[in-house]
């Protein structure tokens, strides 16, 4: 037994003391160990990054010239005598859990993940271990996901019937997970397939890192509308309400997360669909997860951390709420800040913590700005 | 009644009123017509009676579910609604059934004898042969909670453009008393009228405001370049009482509230007057307590609606008046179309042979002689017990629903007073899941006490940037209610004030609202309790 937890919470974010580095830091530190590269997990200004391989060029898109190693799942390294491997997440291209082994002891930290195999990230797998630190986005019972191939043949209706009806089909997605799960689940007879520049820009990275997406045409000034109206733009939720998406008019939109699974949530969003997708696990994803690690001890992480401990510690787990700034207890909805919007190389990077936060409320001039700025690099338009 | 969830879904997804009715159309050729008028009648709030009290539905939900009450309740929570959060935790149907709204409703309406036990078994069979829309829907009409967000004009086209028949004369046939039971299809859209309820009512007819809200306030001068010469209008006092409408037909009397509620029973101190009226008249008027010739404010109007029994002491202490406006009906036949100078006659006649002329009075006719002095006139409003005046055409005639042009209410500004938040709760429907509801706080010395309730009056936008707010600076949580560090001002706009022994603050606001978020403001700028005790005179 150890004198103290083999993982701990403090203001930096998920510390081994015994290894002498970070999970998802929050703030910069020496050593960090990156599940995934949403960016409330992968934060800049870290001396070292650990991360999977196929993280490695998004995280360079997202931070720039960053020091940076990658490890395969299954691959182990060794931090001080601690015992470090990868293990799929099932949340999104790249994403993994990190199984931390120190004297017999065995810790997991999911990252995010989702139980449900979406054929384009390796599907999560349950790791045995003491303790599990999880998160818990969609710890409610009134969340469950129906099958995504349920979901994926709503959309391609969807996308017959704005054909016929003469309007362009627009999407919104996050563009880091979200977006290339929808590329891979369209029918792509029915057209093409545009995206805005900040998804092509992710696109782009994830190809270069050996990924095989679907064929995607990037929306510049110069593509031809009258063709964009036959095909279907894949955008990211800071998209929504610009004049760049009310060039698309007439259109109709979209919107892909689980928050769409409440009525309320999908009125607020005002959109003409709400597809229920997620890449974060429902309730009885959850749960499920939960039961095959065999652990005795779980630490919730963000979403509805209150209620589902509460129910975990009903159903006979030593159950915690952990703080952690990765989106907070309920924040669902608003960024707290701003300057996170442009990276370094001045292009612009929706609020990145995926489903967690379906929509970004910028003001118009913090708005224009980031497209100012996402013009001149090439970004957005 | 997968078709009905569908339509319901389908008219959530658009927010374009041409696609509502071209949604509403579709669904109404393709069903049958007994599902057409009990889509009309649910639409038009006429519900089924609630069969089951919703604890029980909650408690059968709940066991089917196989969750905890205190996760059920945190669900609602996050929901926002009943039917839905139940919707959502049931496990997955096992079977499918094929039946019509009609034939639900029919079930729903045929439980009442039924025994407790036969009651959920029935309601666990329904549920577990439904997919989650139709569920969704299935419990808002067995709850009793059933509402659309689609007005009534919207439905009203749909049906006029399939029937050809006119807006308005549809309008005036699904009013009052009818049961989708024994009124059918048929009968709604025959070319006469077809209908021998003596009780009906006629569609009120409701004015737009002239200046929304005070801070868009409108001069003398812009209501003479709107409005144009005096001679044209009438003025008369808006009343701060219930709109209604007193019927005596074949003599029987009937007096319909504007949210189409029977209240006969409500205004016994009317019956002797409207029973004394000639045979087919129908008068517009509001309802209003009276006492020594002057009106009383609404609070005391409002301590007898609730009341199932009247007793003797609330008839005593607020007794009623009918104000009388307008006259629709004049020897049993209709006259709205007739100029409002025609009506005006026909009305003080009937009130100049009635034998109860304290209470059955007519709304003055304000005498202007330019829109300067009327605005002068309006600031001196609540000395009149009034909220502001009617503007109305003299020639114009009496129309169906919210029209622009000939009637205009123009309401005197709102009294305000800046406030702090210091409580937060959740909203529902639209916004679930979000801090919308908040009480507002003004100083007594060093304290703050609460005073008042507001839930309106914020942008989409303040209210997330709110929403953000209380979550990152809750300081205790009872149950859904969030105490939250004093920091936010806002401006409270409210249309009365009333003392009160129930609330802590000693007051009762009427109305109160969001007027806008001070952002200027510090707390330590908010009002105090004098101030506020200050409008009590």
């Amino acid at each position: 037994m150890l004198s103290k937890p083999l993982l701990e919470f403090n203001d930096n974010g998920i510390y081994c003391a015994a290894g002498n580095f970070y999970i998802d830091p929050w703030r910069p530190v020496k050593d960090a160990i990156i599940t995934h590269a949403h960016s409330d997990h992968a934060k800049w200004g870290h001396s070292h990054y650990l991360s999977h391989t196929l993280s490695r060029e998004v995280l360079k898109y997202r931070l720039g010239d960053i020091n940076l190693e990658t490890m395969d799942y299954g691959q182990t390294c060794i931090r001080n005598g601690v015992q470090i491997s990868f293990h799929p997440a099932g949340h999104i291209i790249g994403s993994a859990q990190v199984r931390i082994e120190y004297k017999g002891e065995i810790w997991v930290v999911s990252g995010d993940y989702k139980v449900e195999d979406d054929g384009i990230c390796e599907a999560f797998e349950p790791v045995k271990c003491h303790s599990f630190i999880s998160e818990c986005t969609f710890g409610m019972p009134v969340y469950k996901w129906k099958s995504q191939e349920f979901i994926y043949e709503e959309m391609n209706k969807w996308w017959r019937q704005n054909l016929e009806e003469g309007k362009t089909t627009v999407l919104v997605g996050y563009s880091l997970g979200k977006a290339q799960r929808i590329l891979q689940g369209l029918d792509m007879s029915i057209g093409n397939v545009y995206t805005h520049g900040v998804i092509e820009n992710t696109n782009e990275a994830l190809r270069r890192n050996g990924v095989q997406l679907n064929p995607t045409i990037r929306v510049t000034p110069e593509t031809n509308r009258e063709e964009m109206r036959k095909g279907l733009i894949l955008c990211p939720p800071s998209s929504v309400g610009t004049p760049w998406m009310r060039k698309f008019y007439p259109y109709s939109f979209g919107y892909c997360s689980g928050w769409m699974a409440l009525r309320g949530a999908k009125r607020r969003r005002a959109a003409d669909r709400g597809f229920v997708l997620s890449d974060h696990a429902d309730w009885d994803g959850l749960i499920s997860a939960i039961k095959a690690t065999e652990c005795e001890t779980v630490y919730l992480t963000h979403g509805y951390t209150a209620s589902f401990s509460r129910y975990l510690s009903e159903i006979g787990y030593d159950a915690h709420e952990a703080h952690t700034l990765y989106g907070g207890d309920e924040a669902n909805e608003l960024d707290e800040d701003p300057v996170k919007l442009v990276n370094q190389d001045g292009e612009v990077i929706e609020k990145p913590e995926e489903d967690s936060t379906p929509q970004k409320v910028l003001s118009d001039s913090e708005k224009s700005i980031a497209l100012k700025k996402a013009k001149k690099a090439g970004g957005a338009l | 009644m997968r078709i009905f969830a569908q339509l319901f879904s389908s008219l959530d997804e658009t927010n374009k009123t041409t696609q509502k009715v071209q949604i509403l159309k579709e669904y109404f050729v393709s069903v049958a017509d007994e599902d057409k008028i009990q889509t009309l009648a649910l639409f038009t709030g006429r519900k089924p009676k609630r069969q089951i009290n919703s604890t029980l539905v909650k408690n059968w939900a709940m066991e089917m579910a196989g969750i905890p009450a205190w996760l059920f309740e945190e669900s609602y929570q996050v929901v926002g609604d009943l039917g839905e959060t139940i919707a959502l935790l049931l496990p997955q149907a096992i079977e499918t059934q094929d039946k019509s709204l009609s034939d639900w409703i029919a079930e729903i309406n045929a439980l009442s004898p039924l025994s407790e036990a036969e009651k959920k078994a029935w309601l666990i069979s329904a549920w577990q042969s439904m997919d989650q829309q139709e569920r969704f829907v299935f419990n808002k009409i067995l709850t009793g909670s059933f509402r659309v967000g689609v007005s009534q004009s919207l439905i009203i086209k749909a049906l006029s453009e399939i029937s050809g028949l006119e807006t308005q004369v549809l309008t005036h046939r699904i009013m009052g008393n009818w049961d989708p039971a024994t009124f059918s299809y048929s009968q709604l859209i025959q070319e006469t009228d077809g209908s021998e309820d003596i009780s009906r009512p006629y569609p009120f007819y409701l004015a737009y405001a002239i200046q929304e809200t005070s801070s868009q306030s409108k001069t003398a001068k812009e209501i003479n370049s709107a409005l144009g010469n005096t001679e044209d209008w009438q003025a008369e006092w808006k009343w701060d009482g219930i709109r209604a409408q007193a019927i005596q037909r074949k003599g029987e009397i009937f007096i319909w509230s504007r949210g189409e509620d029977l209240a006969t029973d409500k205004f016994p101190e009317l019956h002797p007057f409207l029973s004394e009226l000639p045979e087919g008249t129908v008068l517009d008027g509001e309802a209003i307590c009276f006492a020594d010739n002057c009106p009383l404010p609404f609070s005391v109007l409002q301590t007898r609606i609730g009341r199932k029994n009247l007793t003797k002491k609330i008839l005593a202490e607020s007794p009623m008046a009918f104000i009388a406006y307008d006259c629709l009906e004049f020897e049993g036949e209709d006259i709205r179309h007739l100029p409002m100078k025609e009506r005006r006659a026909k009305l003080e006649l009937l009130q100049k042979n009635s034998s109860h002329q304290h209470i059955f009075r007519l709304s003055p006719v304000v005498n202007f002689n330019s829109w300067d002095e009327l605005f002068e006139m309006r600031k001196r409003s609540r000395e009149e017990y009034a909220e502001g005046f009617m503007l109305k055409k003299l020639d114009s005639p009496y129309l169906v629903g919210r029209k622009r042009g000939d009637w205009w209410k123009w309401k005197v500004d709102p009294l305000s007073i800046d406030a702090v938040m210091i409580y937060a709760q959740k909203g529902h429907g639209r916004r679930a899941d979000l801090y919308t509801d908040y009480t507002f706080a003004v100083w007594d010395q060093d304290k703050l006490v609460p005073f008042a309730k507001a839930y309106s009056g914020l942008t989409d936008k303040e209210i997330n940037q709110v929403d953000h707010f209380v979550k990152r600076n809750t300081l205790e949580k009872f149950g859904p209610v969030r105490t939250v560090k004093p920091h936010l001002v806002f401006e409270i706009g409210f249309e009365g004030i009333n003392k009160s022994s129930r609330h802590k603050s000693g007051v009762a606001l009427r109305f109160p609202r969001i007027m806008r978020w001070r952002q200027d403001k510090k707390i330590e700028d908010a009002d105090t309790i004098e101030t506020l005790k200050e409008f009590l005179q």
